[in-house]
């Protein structure tokens, strides 16, 4: 066998040994995690309380907004005919719609959020306490196959809980989307979650090292997350607000769910919803940024980890429990 | 000669805890010193020969899960070389982490909500084993070891016996050249540690290339299975050699074992002249101690037995017998294993 034949069937069968391990990894997930049927109730229907709660104030500012034109005013002037204040009546009832669709969307999306902090984030922490994470060390397959096949257990197991939260969602609440690209759709939901477990990855590893202090950096992030990446509201409408609002803004486009978040919006309401005025970007340059904000976390997760397992090894501190 | 395992002047020390932090806790810092460095081996020597099934025998905190460690590729030594497979641990890991696998007494790794078999299943394909011949694998090493009742059973409910069993098929189901077992039949029942230590030994006389690296502090353990034991006490290696070899070391010795009533002082059993070293073990359920001297001859056991006596014990039993590892480890290291 030539050096160049031997170089290339180890090759090959490293990346069968990674794909395999991937594999691997992602099993527990897509099958270990749907097999009590009781997730249905707890993560497909329980999530729909917070995002009804959002509706039900939509739709009540919805039909103040709609009592207002009826009664002759449009805003803060006179309607000038019964004709304007159908226009009137219809633009308040498709904003209404659209804030409801944003917020099902929004709320669809939240599983992807607590997926990465509570399953990704925090999964080698636990991995560590159950024991798991030496016998990951000691494997040959690449570290990041490891953390791949969690990012696509993950990814599969709560896509079919964002599913069932979105259609659940759409009929309960009457939702009416209207998607013009489904393929830019597509490209840019794959591309967000790619973003989002990269970013998980690499939180991943960062965890490992803070230890149990790494619970409250979860709860830290979760709840201020969901506001500054706009998940029941488009991120868009906190530019109005003043240099705070621009601020929490653009922190909340490092966290990709927001970005994803609001090109997903674009793609699925109309560019001209809410008079085109509540758009960060338009879809196809945040889909841009999601692609760079991707490659950036994958990058920063291989190093994090590498620098972990290092660490792991001098310190002796990390992969077992006890120590 | 290329060895399945070699150590050269292996050490590790780990970082004592540091004083600064816990001093978070204790302002005032009383009695609070943190503490040092702990060497956990010292310049430690060990080659294992590709075939054989080899022991490491020492009580708890002797290094010997350290070791493991370091030659599993998840620790690195602080200084000395390591080599598996004649790989060096510390450069090239990849080689060794494919043909290498470990598995610890009382482990609780693994999926709760996935069978045994697809727990297993997982882990080997970590080690990119085929997916059909890693089941096959499982399914017949299963059969072996009793578990193949249990197969589909998820990992949480299985027993303590029954967990130790699948973590066992873990580590042999990706086929490796060198397995490391570490106590791994630690808290088994009597027949579950047996089927184990069949297995173990089958595994490796039955083929060509396979060497085991065993820790225990069961002395009958490492007596029956291993080739070669080496005795580690404090991160050192006392003794390496064959069992047989090991209680020839201290045959020219008398070993006699008494059980008496609780003796609340033992050290005073030192000073007598003739007696090289001696343990003690209590039974607080029996309320007895039992007491194992290694004596250069017969001479001192009058003297002990007066002591007894004194100290208003009374002898229930007192034998002579052949010497055992566990009269090897207190002769070089003064006390037992409890």
């Amino acid at each position: 066998m030539t050096t160049a034949t031997a170089r290339s069937s180890d090759l090959a069968s490293r990346i069968r040994l990674n794909l395999r391990a991937v594999v691997g990894r992602a099993y527990p997930r897509v099958i270990g995690a749907n097999r009590e049927p009781s997730w249905f109730f707890f993560e497909a229907i329980l999530p729909l309380l917070g995002i009804a709660s959002y509706v039900f104030i939509y739709e009540a500012f919805g039909a103040r907004a709609i009592e207002t034109i009826m009664d002759g005013w449009c805003l803060d002037h006179a309607c000038a005919s019964p004709d304007e204040i159908a226009t009137y009546v219809a633009a308040a009832k498709a904003n209404t719609n659209a804030l409801i669709a944003s917020v099902v969307l929004g709320g669809t999306m939240v599983a992807f959020w607590l997926n990465v902090l509570w399953s990704m984030a925090s999964q080698l922490y636990w991995e560590k306490e159950i024991g798991n994470l030496q016998l990951y060390m000691m494997a040959p397959m690449n570290r990041m196959a490891l953390l791949g096949g969690m990012a696509l257990g993950g990814m599969f197991m709560t896509s079919v809980r964002a599913v069932s939260t979105l259609v659940t969602g759409v009929i309960v609440f009457g939702v009416l989307f209207q998607v013009a690209d489904p393929l830019l759709l597509l490209a840019v939901f794959f591309v967000t979650l790619v973003a989002l477990y990269g970013m998980g990855m690499m939180f991943a590893s960062l965890y490992l090292l803070w230890g149990r202090e790494a619970w409250h950096m979860s709860a830290l992030m979760e709840e201020p997350i969901f506001f500054a990446s706009g998940f029941y509201f488009p991120i868009g409408g906190l530019i109005p607000a003043g240099a705070w609002g621009r601020a929490i803004a653009v922190a909340g486009t490092i966290i990709p769910a927001g970005l994803g978040l609001d090109a997903m919006r674009q793609l699925v309401l109309g560019r001209t919803a809410f008079g085109g005025g509540l758009w960060l970007f338009s879809a196809e340059v945040e889909l841009g940024i999601l692609l760079v904000l991707a490659v950036v976390f994958l990058v920063l997760a291989r190093y994090a980890l590498a620098y972990l397992e290092m660490l792991a090894k001098r310190e002796g501190k990390l992969t077992s429990r006890h120590q | 000669m290329a060895y399945a395992v070699e150590t050269r002047e292996l050490t590790r020390v780990f970082a004592g805890k540091k004083k600064l932090l816990r001093r978070k806790k204790n302002p005032e810092g009383e009695g609070d010193e943190g503490t040092g460095p702990v060497t956990a081996l010292d310049r430690v020597n060990v080659q294992i020969k590709e075939g054989e099934l080899f022991g490491l025998l020492g009580p708890n905190g002797a290094g010997k899960t350290t070791l493991i460690k370091i030659l599993a590729t998840l620790l690195l030594p602080t200084s000395g070389q390591a080599f598996v497979a004649g790989h060096d641990v510390a450069r090239d890991v990849f080689p060794i982490r494919q043909r290498i696998n470990m598995v610890s007494g009382g482990e609780t790794s693994g999926y709760g909500l996935l069978t045994a078999r697809e727990n297993i299943w997982m882990f080997s394909q970590f080690y990119g084993v085929p997916s059909q011949v890693a089941k096959d694998r499982i399914d017949s090493i299963m059969h072996i070891f009793g578990l193949w009742d249990k197969r589909n059973a998820k990992v949480r409910m299985l027993s303590t016996g029954q967990r130790q069993k699948m973590n066992m098929v873990r580590g042999f189901v990706t086929d490796p050249d060198i397995l490391f077992l570490d106590e791994p039949t630690l808290g088994l029942d009597v027949n579950a540690a047996r089927t184990i230590r069949e297995y173990v030994e089958n595994w490796v006389r039955g083929q060509k290339g396979k060497t085991v690296l065993l820790t225990t502090h069961y002395m009958m353990e490492a007596d029956e299975m291993c080739d070669r034991i080496a005795i580690i006490d404090q991160g050192r290696i006392l003794a390496c050699d064959t069992p047989a070899n090991l209680k020839r070391m201290i045959r020219t010795d008398t070993t006699f074992r008494l059980e008496v009533d609780t003796l609340r002082d033992t050290a005073s059993f030192g000073s007598i002249g003739g007696v090289k070293n001696f343990s003690h073990e209590e039974d607080i359920a029996k309320n007895r101690t039992h007491l194992t001297f290694i004596l250069e001859d017969e001479t001192p056991v009058a003297e002990i037995l007066s002591r007894i006596t004194l100290a208003g014990s009374k002898v229930h039993s007192l034998q002579k017998s052949e010497p055992t590892l566990e009269d090897v480890f207190i002769s070089m290291v003064g006390r037992g294993f409890g």
